[in-house]
């Protein structure tokens, strides 16, 4: 609401009679009933958490009585660098940033490109594709957790036929890891599909069936007029790839908790677990901070160096 | 040409392996809650040897569960519904009025989208907390539609923005003020917009996980997938009645994609291709 107080203001002093014709055809109202509700909302409950998690960050405080009092300066920080857990799991983090873009993103990519036509079967394949995405998280989770359960699950299989001591995937520090990256590909990939189906069908048909008439072999076509000409999807999903990746935490909860011995968290669920689980406010806060660091260079710099070339 | 027949051969395996890949532990997942313990056991993924319905049926009749389902209905729903109203009003006002700093306005709302939502949870829980919003559903509605708002409201406005101007000025020629042009033209005539918003807000506050999980601890008043957590903690190596559970919680939402995939396909690809 302040928001736009202030900036009615100057305007309306500079310029009077454009202030009284606002008043007169109800833009002033319209003005200030339309738009406080949105603006304080964000202002309460999205800009203000990110300014306090900053300022909370340089305290030790459980959370309760007035505020904050107890000023660590960047005690906070420092403690994170010299624990090893959040070291893996800002590590765990870049790791399943860089799945995302080496083969959730490329996956998506070829799916794309084999079932964008429109016809039944297609439509079908990509209903069937879609939909991991829209299944709940900590659900997905639950899934293959069954499916690499030990007990039950396809390791069984391999173990009981062989004659195999029990195998529990999920509980294993090497293996972990890696099912987790599994899970994530399978989860995310048809998204990045439906954003390049969309990219793919906005192509002219008359470009690929002129290339076609000079002789370009489809594989020609794919890589020398479909893929540059998707450029801007790839700018998009290259984003929401890196920002979704970086918040990941639903999916790791069901599978792992993060185990086996803290190996498995990524920033969100170090945050969880080490900050607000264990009330140190203060400390889940600086985590927040990196977080919010990190996401916000890669924004910043993405949009002006990637997202304005790509407009050019 | 005999390349063909051998290209669309591979096209054909590769589709039906990703296939294959998506839909086995989707239907090892159904099938399980048909079977016993033995069974599922020695036999983890095919049909069941014989059909049990016991463990679905037990389910059903579980009043937890139909609680869990309900307070993820009203949840989803009303922050939906506010969502809708809150983000078409302020989109309204952007596409209608430019106001000495109206841009700078837009442009702070729409940094909601660059905005790591996990990074603000301690203080938004304190934050709700102070405002006595803790183990209530408001508390996870409210900061639900504060962080849907950016999206929301970038999306209406490109709508509104498309909206044909000579309409408008018609109205207002006609004496028609901005509210009413608002609620009777802007409103109706954005039926497919408020249907793309409307679902992907409801489909993302249905399967939240982390807001619910750190507003929302009592028993009464948790949503399904915190739920689903807490069954499975209970129940935790009777996997056949973990995946009765799993199965009859995702049936509402395949039914409802199923329903509304234009709008979520839309929303995907509009929101993101233009914004």
């Amino acid at each position: 609401m302040s928001l736009a107080h202030t900036h009615t203001a100057p305007a309306a002093a500079s310029r009077p009679s454009r202030l009284r014709k606002a008043m007169r055809d109800g833009r002033l109202t319209t003005i200030l009933f339309f738009l406080p509700p949105a603006l304080m909302l964000f202002t309460l409950f999205v800009f203000m958490p990110l300014l306090e998690g900053a300022w909370y960050s340089g305290f030790k405080w459980s959370g309760y009585g007035e505020g904050p009092t107890d000023w660590v300066g960047s005690r906070n920080f420092e403690r994170l660098t010299k624990h090893s857990t959040f070291m893996r799991s800002f590590n765990n983090t870049l790791v399943f940033v860089g799945v995302a873009l080496l083969l959730q993103i490329p996956l998506g990519m070829a799916m794309a490109l084999l079932i964008y036509r429109k016809s039944k079967s297609n439509t079908f394949f990509r209903l069937v594709f879609f939909v991991p995405f829209i299944l709940a998280e900590v659900a997905t989770g639950l899934i293959w957790s069954f499916i690499f359960d030990g007990d039950y699950g396809v390791t069984s299989i391999f173990t009981t036929w062989f004659g195999w001591e029990q195998v529990y995937p999920l509980a294993d520090r090497t293996w972990a890891m890696p099912v987790l990256l599994l899970v994530f590909v399978w989860k995310y990939f048809g998204f990045h599909m439906m954003i390049f189906i969309a990219a793919l069908q906005s192509i002219p048909d008359d470009l690929i069936e002129a290339a076609r008439i000079d002789g370009g072999t489809p594989w020609q076509i794919t890589r020398y007029i479909q893929i540059p000409m998707l450029k801007p999807a790839i700018v998009v999903s290259v984003f929401f790839a890196v920002v979704g990746s970086l918040q990941l935490f639903d999916l790791i909860i069901p599978l792992t908790r993060g185990g086996p011995s803290n190996t498995t968290h990524t920033l969100v669920s170090y945050l969880y677990n080490f900050g607000l689980v264990r009330q140190k406010v203060g400390f889940g806060s600086s985590v927040g901070v990196v977080l919010f660091i990190v996401s916000f260079v890669f924004a910043f710099s993405y949009r002006r160096f990637v997202m304005r070339q790509g407009e050019k | 040409m005999p390349t063909f027949g051998w290209r669309q051969a591979t096209r054909i395996i590769v589709l039906m392996l990703v296939t294959f890949a998506i839909l086995f532990p989707l239907s090892a997942t159904v099938l399980g809650g048909f079977k016993t313990q033995g069974d599922l056991t020695t036999n983890p993924f095919l049909f069941p040897r014989n059909w049990h319905l016991e463990f679905y049926h037990g389910i059903l009749v579980d009043p937890d569960f139909w609680r869990y389902l309900w307070n993820s209905l009203f949840i989803s729903f009303v922050t939906t519904l506010i969502t809708v109203i809150v983000a078409s009003m302020a989109a309204f006002t952007f596409s209608h009025m430019r106001f000495f700093g109206s841009e700078y306005i837009f442009g702070y709302l729409l940094m909601g989208l660059m905005f790591p939502f996990a990074a603000a949870i301690i203080p938004l829980f304190i934050k709700v907390r102070d405002f006595g919003l803790v183990d209530t559903p408001w508390g996870v509605i409210v900061p639900q539609v504060a962080f849907g708002l950016a999206f929301s409201t970038l999306l209406f406005r490109t709508f509104f923005d498309e909206l044909p101007r000579e309409l408008f000025e018609a109205a207002r020629v006609d004496g028609c003020g901005y509210a009413r042009f608002y609620l009777s033209f802007t409103l109706p005539l954005s039926t497919p917009i408020i249907a793309t918003v409307a679902t992907f807000i409801f489909v993302g506050s249905w399967n939240n996980y982390l807001l619910p999980l750190i507003m929302l601890n009592s028993s009464e008043n948790i949503t399904w997938p915190l739920g689903m957590l807490q069954f499975q903690g209970e129940y935790i190596v009777e996997w056949n009645k973990i995946l009765a559970f799993v199965t009859l919680s995702l049936a509402p939402a395949i039914v409802f994609f199923l329903a509304a995939q234009k709008y979520i396909v839309a929303g995907l690809t509009g929101g993101a291709v233009k914004g």
